[in-house]
């Protein structure tokens, strides 16, 4: 099972993904609890994450480092605002410069992830937003995508 | 995600301006003929087209006393571009929690191919 819909609401700047899995919400939280599995789906095949620090506790944090094919890396983090094994997961998510220090210069993107159970299997919505209401005119990396792809296809087709 | 996209999304955040580019891409109004489109001053108008420009998106060319805007296509794919690839992270990202759940001992996912690959 996978991406069930992927929706933005360009108005209050949010993007709500759903997803459905075969396996308990315990099962499906593990990915993100455990760094060893989340360092499995986090990075892509060719960008592979490495979780460093991992305290998915109030106030926790995480971070991580991703290694593209040429060695480069990219480091992130994630400040835990509230965590609720299994059900609800809220983080800020950010970048790092190369000494792991937050870079202000780059957005950042509350993110919430909330399991509930869903026809025998588990239902994960992740739900991202601007970090702040200062900050609510600045898009994220996963702010904008369906609003965004249509504000941009539609331009796309006056151009043809 | 780096700083110039930053300025790309955040330009294309506003209706307004997501407005004043679909205007633009096929006509090349004045600043002026764009602020009669819209119930807001002058100004705020000419400001919306300063952030698209700084993004990128639109270019400026003074004719005569007016000042014309124009939508920059490579922009808008770039922008698409971006978008694509944002998305394909998160679909891959689903993609690998349900293969690993997949592989948990009892576990009811079926294979693609039907038969176990040991």
């Amino acid at each position: 099972m996978s991406v069930t819909s992927l929706d933005s609401d360009l108005d209050s700047l949010t993007v709500t993904l759903i997803a459905d899995f075969d396996a308990p919400a315990e099962r499906v939280w593990e990915l993100w609890a455990d760094p060893r599995q989340l360092e499995r789906w986090w990075g892509p095949p060719t960008h592979p994450a490495t979780v460093e620090e991992h305290d998915l506790s109030d106030g926790g944090k995480v971070t991580y480092f991703m290694t593209g094919p040429e060695g480069e890396r990219y480091r992130g983090w994630w400040q835990v605002t509230s965590a609720e094994p299994p059900k609800s997961l809220e983080v800020t998510d950010g970048f790092a410069d190369d000494d792991g220090v937050p870079n202000a210069d780059m957005p950042t993107t509350d993110m919430r992830m909330e399991l509930s159970d869903h026809e025998g299997g588990t239902r994960m919505t992740l739900r991202s937003r601007f970090g702040s209401k200062e900050q609510m005119e600045e898009l994220t990396a996963m702010g904008m995508l369906e609003g965004l792809r249509e504000a941009v296809g539609q331009m796309d087709a006056l151009l043809r | 995600m780096d700083p110039a996209l930053d300025d790309l999304f955040r330009a294309l955040a506003d209706p307004t301006r997501r407005d004043i580019l679909r205007r633009s891409v096929r006509t090349e109004p004045s600043v002026s003929r764009l602020a009669e489109a819209y119930p807001m001053s002058f100004a705020a108008v000419q400001k919306h087209v300063a952030v698209l420009q700084r993004a990128g998106l639109v270019t400026k060319e003074r004719r005569g006393r007016e000042q014309i805007v124009r939508t920059d296509p490579g922009a808008l794919q770039h922008a698409r571009h971006a978008l694509d690839e944002l998305e394909a992270l998160w679909r891959g990202r689903v993609d690998r929690m349900s293969d690993l759940l997949a592989q948990d001992p009892g576990s009811e996912a079926t294979p693609p191919t039907g038969e176990h690959q040991r």
